[in-house]
């Protein structure tokens, strides 16, 4: 029988974080003006993030960002076409622990 | 104010490992700070080690015992696929073996804390748990850093080693920030399998090792590649490609990757194994063009965070490693003449250019935008291969000059012209 497929969470279910009690990413524009609500259409952070921290809550208009899943690959900076999402490495020590790499 | 340190390296991976071994050795004070709570613990790699580069700076590491490397690889597949055809042809040769063997398999935490405590003894004073958060300036020269805890640490040098995404480039004001077309993102997982099982699937001996990259449909038309590497106990199971390619289609990474393991040829390959860890990261693809400035007054720039890499030939911490050796033996002759001056460091790119690092760099920085000027290159040409092998390999009745014809019109269907254009520039990787 063919085993179910891993999906992100299960694949993250992999990982050891230390979590920080400060996020290290922040939406420069957090309001209901912000671009994410607005302009774009595509939310490319929402789709590619490799950890899935960000995702749209259609019901609130807004972006949630679950900082603590962030595996910091620091592609979601890139990713933004509106430039705004803010993601600094976490504190010293803090933040995804890998085992094999 | 009298420095802290001659030199602080930032970034205790393959670049700034080597560039603090190199200066501890020397006589240097050398601080290595890392971010992770351990060295390794926010990398991600294939992983494959070219060993020439590693021995330069610790001889014959192979022989030791305590060595993390994994298996010496004796083979080298690459598999270009169709939905349901695929198309291998290889190179193995156990002159890989001899001498100064070729390319370890490697795993990158091991391996990265096995390196880091070389540097560590011959003494560099490495601190783990440490976030730089910005560089100090005094009158436009770098004379060192502040950390996430708002420690300032001083040193004639500065190096940044600190990957990809080198913040401390950017806020050091050498590089803006990097575009998506000008990274790859990759994802990655360890899959454990038997040992015995391991060496069944891709013939090998005891202990060999094989790697396999894997282009065509399986990265459904994106510029990237997959790739399946053989560990001790464990197999590599990786893709990347474009971060703009990813953006566009609005594919997760995870996901792509779940795709691949659905692929006849990887399935069967993988089959039983149990995913130990999944990993993302990205890698640095911009090329030559987007390298930030090598040497400023009182600072260097190595590896990753230099973007440091040739994927057409799969090497990048082998870059890191040499420019981390000349950064830190270009270290080493400013101290000497006391002049940690850009005119000074600049020295260190000059080396950079005389090595392969450079030149290889110089000579492939076309390559992508070539391929990504026709963009079903990466569907067309394994298409293409597929479909003649299947013509090659079957008796269908047919006599064989039909076969000849239809190969012909396969190829000026394309057109003969373009084909010949689209082709010709792959010759700088070809040898």
């Amino acid at each position: 029988m063919e085993k179910p497929e891993l999906n992100v969470e299960a694949k993250l279910g992999t990982l050891e974080w230390r979590k920080s009690p400060n996020a290290h990413i922040l939406l420069r524009d957090a309001s209901e003006n912000a671009p994410c609500v607005s302009k774009c259409h595509d939310k490319p952070c929402t789709t590619v993030c490799p950890a899935k921290v960000y995702g749209w809550e259609g019901a609130h208009g807004k972006i949630v960002v679950n900082y603590e899943n962030c595996i910091e690959c620091g592609a979601c900076r890139m990713l933004c076409p509106f430039d705004n999402i803010n993601c600094d490495w976490p504190d010293g020590g803090f933040g995804v622990k890998y085992k094999y790499g | 104010m009298a420095d802290d340190y001659d030199a602080i390296v930032v970034g205790a991976g393959p670049a700034g490992v080597s560039a603090a071994l190199t200066m501890a050795r020397a006589g240097l004070k050398v601080a290595l700070l890392e971010r992770g709570e351990y060295p390794g613990a926010k990398n991600v790699q294939g992983a494959v080690l070219y060993s020439r580069m590693l021995h330069e700076l610790v001889p014959d590491f192979w022989k030791d015992p305590e060595a993390a490397i994994e298996r010496p690889v004796v083979e080298q597949k690459t598999c270009v696929t169709t939905e349901d055809s695929w198309l291998t042809f290889g190179y193995k040769s156990l002159k890989f073996l001899e001498g100064v063997p070729n390319c370890y398999t490697i795993i990158r935490v091991k391996f990265d804390r096995w390196y880091a405590a070389k540097a560590e003894a011959a003494g560099a004073e490495l601190f783990c748990g440490v976030t730089v958060r910005d560089a100090l300036k005094e009158n436009g020269r770098i004379v060192g850093i502040k950390t996430s805890d708002g420690d300032e640490l001083k040193a004639s040098v500065v190096v940044a080693c600190d990957g990809v995404n080198s913040l401390l480039a950017q806020k050091a004001g050498f590089i803006d920030e990097l575009k998506p077309s000008e990274v790859a993102l990759g994802a990655k997982e360890v899959i454990a399998l038997e040992p015995g099982v391991i060496e069944d699937r891709f013939q090998l001996n005891p202990g060999e090792g094989a790697t396999m990259e894997l282009f065509g449909s399986i990265t459904l038309g994106m510029l990237g590649y997959a790739f399946l590497y053989t560990n001790k106990e464990t197999l590599s199971l990786g893709v990347g490609c474009k971060l703009s390619d990813y953006q566009r289609k609005g594919l997760r990474p995870a996901d792509h990757l779940e795709l691949i393991k659905k692929h006849p040829y990887v399935k069967k390959l993988i089959s039983g194994g149990r995913t130990l860890e999944y990993s993302s990261h990205l890698i640095p693809e911009g090329g030559y063009r987007s390298m930030p400035p090598l040497a400023a007054d009182g600072f260097l720039v190595a590896g990753d965070a230099a973007q440091m890499s040739n994927p057409a030939y799969r090497e990048g911490s082998n870059l890191a490693m040499t420019a981390g050796r000349l950064a830190g033996e270009t270290v080493v002759a400013a101290k000497k003449q006391g002049d940690f001056s850009k005119a000074a460091l600049s020295s260190y790119v000059a080396a950079l250019r005389s090595s392969y690092v450079l030149s290889d760099m110089e000579d492939v920085q076309d390559l992508e935008r070539h391929v990504e000027s026709s963009p079903d290159f990466l569907e067309f040409y394994p298409r293409l291969a597929c479909e003649l092998a299947h013509l090659r390999f079957s008796a269908d009745g047919q006599p064989k000059r039909r076969h000849l014809k239809q190969a012909l019109a396969l190829l000026r269907r394309r057109g003969l012209l373009r084909v010949a254009r689209e082709l010709f520039p792959l010759r700088k990787v070809a040898v």
